[in-house]
């Protein structure tokens, strides 16, 4: 790793930050590429990683900041004057012509041209070059579309090597890959690499990132934690990172997770065997009152769909519902919220809030709903409503008039709580109330859920943030595959515990934990 | 002051103030008005009176727009209620009776209404586009309102009848109040209820609304049912100022005059916001711009490229990108360094 270091830097980004209308995407960050590097960017969901390549590539202009590349200043407008400094891409979703052939992708473009306009024979001749410079044998003159994902991903390094590019970013390129394609690619990636070229690679995958990479660079929240060599940071400090213990604020909260629940009459709510075809394996689910229910899974694990079928988000096809024990068909939202019940998406933007309108009407927005839009809220009624909320949960600006969309993620998510609280809900599903949001509206969300629910409330508390899911939830209810795996009680295990119950392959039945030995 | 000049009702009423200036100026007769027996006559007055159909089409376009859609049968919808109406007092032996008029205009806009409804079923219940499901009704309606007549442009005379476009009330045109009265009747229901807001959410964020529990299906369909029943009325005023039904000509290409009218006033065709003012504002500037066109003697196939040519404009002014590229001009003459010392 000492040779690392010494390495030439090829691009040089300081400072950059980014702001969407009441967000700040990035703020201040620092990512330096060297020749001869892989180098990973590492982050959770909202950490920033995507918009600091799309700043890269050219995508977005930044606010603020500066970016070398090669010792010159470049101002990117856009993506091809990414492309013109030598910066190339590979995505995910691989953006290559599956209707033409290998060699026409690889050399799009570039083909070589000679008296009659394009010579084919030649082009097809140079294409071949560059995929054996990658160590590829492909036949230049086949369909794109006969080959694996994995190839055309191959194709894609190919065709920006072509380019003459000194820096490839590559986006997330294993994520549909099996082992030894991805073994394929990282050799690959490695020769490469030996020939000088800087590459910035962004996975979720640990093991990866270890296998590849030469230095990590993490991010949180929008902002830079650090820049590490790959052999000063072991993989629970990573994650360690990457999460944040911002525990100062938080451990400050009393642990609602230890308080005792009383399991002895009707749940809220109880599902037995509650599925959908394709999403979700028959699950059972009850919350009692007053009880914080965590739940706990990797993204796409079925945390997601489980809740979205209790509250009628999306049709179940199978499996019973009761509410307050008595039997109850929620096929649609309507139903789930005539039973009292609430459920915040995931999705704040897309599912959430009413960008374009107030405050003030996105917090009254639920009721109103409820009420019909023949009973409108009067003047006085609604003012004092939204003033109460807008006071309880600390929402800032403290302005019912102003628009919602330029609110940060947090204070937005305060007033999708807002909205629901407003309606008197005997159970709230909250999923990820809490991401992309900073400490201070995280904490503010906690302390609400624990006072609400030591009121008598029952909750449904989603977080890829296992330690919060602790800390809140009297009971886990583990996802895997598109199944519940298991339950556990919170106030005996920690985080590292957890972690081992979502990663180990269990027997189903053998863990089940009943809720009386929970209480 | 700045609270004035960015309020999202300035560019609309600055073009219909710019517009009746240069008119002004052209001719001073513009805004001349005489009183004959007690009625008031002028230009502005035609502008009043003429715009009334145009005003209640519009309205209800607003709030199908609001929605995220879009009512192009609106036209057709005038054809046929003009067609039902004059039909029946037609058919009639007691012409001028009042009730055989009120009869009539009930059962035409009543089925403006149910073609409304028809929209607003395959919008809001069989998930048509918007676009697609008022197309059909676009193309059929003309040719159901010609089968109502039999194929001719029925004339009446009927005094009742003829009072709705061409009577008038202490000294204003009849048909201004039916505008005025519509105007309200909108306000009252958009914005003394909560359908206004709830119609918003729908239109900006159909998924968010759905999930917090607003019945989105029955407030897209009630604006197409709105918009029928408004265009019903459109048609009644229609007929009666040429006081025959001419189901080719009734209504002939106001679709794009409303939707033109929405927008002018400021409401995005994208959905969500939208402001009643703004198309009011939107309406009387499209019937300043007709009246213009006329007064300069524009002949009348040409006179659609005049409006174009000012339909381009204001978007052009609307939209973002050339307000940015105007600002950056703006600020480029003013001496770059201003914007790099205020930082």
């Amino acid at each position: 790793m000492s040779s690392a270091s010494e390495a030439r830097p090829v691009v040089e980004m300081r400072g950059i930050t980014i702001e969407f209308p009441g967000v700040t995407a990035l703020d201040g960050v620092d990512l330096t590429l060297r020749a001869g590097e892989v180098h990973t960017l590492m982050g959770e969901n909202g950490a920033g990683k995507s918009t600091l390549i799309k700043a890269l590539t050219g995508v977005y202009a930044i606010d603020d900041g500066s970016i070398v590349v090669e010792g010159t200043p470049r101002v990117f407008r856009g993506t091809a004057d990414a492309q013109a400094a030598g910066i190339s891409t590979v995505y995910q979703e691989v953006n290559l012509c599956t209707n033409l052939s290998v060699g026409e992708n690889v050399m799009l473009g570039h083909e070589v041209r000679g008296p009659f306009g394009i010579d084919w024979a030649k082009t097809h001749r140079a294409a071949a070059d560059h995929l054996e410079n990658l160590g590829l044998a492909l036949d230049t003159r086949s369909l794109l579309a006969t080959h694996s994902i994995a190839v055309q991903q191959l194709v894609a390094i190919s065709r920006a090597m072509v380019r003459d590019s000194h820096v490839l970013v590559l986006d997330e390129p294993t994520s549909s890959l099996d082992r030894g394609e991805v073994e394929q690619l990282f050799a690959v990636v490695r020769g490469l690499r030996d020939r000088g070229v800087a590459i910035l690679f962004v996975t979720h995958f640990l093991d990866q990132v270890y296998e590849i990479s030469d230095r990590l660079t993490v991010l949180r929240n929008g902002r830079l934690v650090g820049e590490y060599a790959i052999g000063e940071l072991p993989r629970g400090e990573l994650i360690a990172k990457m999460i944040g213990r911002e525990l100062d604020e938080l451990d400050a909260l009393a642990r609602s997770a230890d308080r005792d629940i009383d399991r002895t009459g009707d749940p809220v709510i109880r599902a037995d065997g509650i599925a959908r075809r394709g999403v979700l394996e028959p699950a059972d689910v009850e919350v009692f009152p007053g009880e914080v229910v965590g739940i706990a899974g990797l993204l796409g694990s079925g945390r997601t769909e489980l809740v979205r079928l209790l509250y009628g988000a999306d049709r179940a096809d199978a499996g019973r519902v009761e509410v307050q024990g008595r039997a109850a068909r929620i096929a649609t939202p309507r139903h789930a919220i005539d039973r009292r019940i609430a459920f915040s998406s995931e999705d704040r933007r897309a599912e959430g809030i009413v960008g374009d309108l107030t405050v003030a009407e996105n917090i009254v927005l639920g009721v109103q709903a409820k009420r019909g839009a023949l009973r409108p809220m009067r003047g006085a009624e609604r003012d004092a409503l939204v003033a109460d909320y807008i006071d309880a949960l600390g929402v800032r600006p403290a302005n019912p008039d102003a628009l919602v969309r330029n609110l940060s993620g947090g204070n937005q998510q305060k007033v999708l709580l807002a909205r629901w609280l407003a309606t008197a809900p005997q159970l709230i599903i909250l999923d990820e109330p809490t991401r992309g949001i900073d400490v201070g509206a995280k904490a503010d969300i906690q302390r609400k859920v624990a006072e609400l629910s030591a009121q008598g409330l029952a909750v449904v508390f989603i977080s890829s943030e296992l330690e919060e899911v602790i800390r809140i939830a009297q009971r886990i209810v583990v996802m895997r595959d598109r199944r519940k795996i298991g339950e556990l009680a919170s106030h005996d295990i920690d985080v590292d515990d957890l972690v081992a119950f979502i990663a180990e392959e269990h027997d189903t039945q053998g863990i089940l934990e009943s809720p009386e030995n929970v209480a | 002051m700045k609270k004035v000049l960015t309020h999202r009702l300035v560019l609309p009423i600055a073009a219909l103030i710019a517009l009746v200036a240069v008119n002004t100026i052209a001719r001073p007769s513009f805004v001349s008005v005489t009183v004959q027996n007690g009625q008031l006559y002028g230009p502005l007055i035609d502008i009043l009176r003429n715009s009334a159909p145009l005003m209640l089409v519009s309205l209800g376009m607003m709030v199908v727009i609001a929605t995220r859609g879009i009512d192009l049968s609106v036209g057709a919808i005038m054809a046929v209620s003009g067609a039902v109406a004059l039909t029946i007092i037609d058919g009639s032996p007691t012409p001028d009776d009042l009730g055989t008029v009120l009869a009539a205009i009930g059962v035409a806009v009543l089925i403006g209404l149910l073609l409304g409804a028809w929209n607003g079923m395959l919008v809001a219940l069989v998930g048509v586009q918007p676009i697609i499901a008022t197309l059909v009704l676009m193309l059929a309606g003309r040719g159901v309102a010609l089968l109502i007549t039999g194929g001719f442009i029925t004339t009446i005379n009927s005094a009742p009848y003829k009072f709705m476009a061409q009577g008038y009330v202490i000294g204003l045109p009849f048909a201004f109040f039916v505008s005025v009265a519509a105007i309200v009747i909108v306000a009252l229901v958009e914005r003394r209820t909560a359908l206004g807001m709830l119609t918003e959410a729908v239109g900006i964020n159909p998924e968010a609304s759905r999930l917090a529990g607003v019945r989105a299906r029955g407030i897209i369909w009630g604006a197409y049912a709105a918009s029928g029943l408004l265009a019903g009325l459109a048609g009644i005023l229609y007929s009666s100022n040429t006081m025959a039904a001419d189901s080719n000509a009734a209504g002939l290409y106001i679709e794009l005059y409303a939707i033109l009218a929405v927008v002018l006033g400021g409401t995005s065709l994208m959905g969500g916001k939208f402001t009643i003012a703004g198309t009011v504002i939107g309406v009387f500037t499209i019937e300043t711009l007709r009246s213009t066109i006329l007064f300069l003697g524009v002949p009348s196939a040409v006179a659609p490229l005049f409006l174009a040519i000012a339909v381009v404009i204001v978007v052009l002014i609307q939209s973002p990108r050339v307000r940015g590229i105007v600002t950056r001009v703006a600020q480029g003459m003013r001496g770059g360094t201003k914007a790099e010392v205020a930082r």
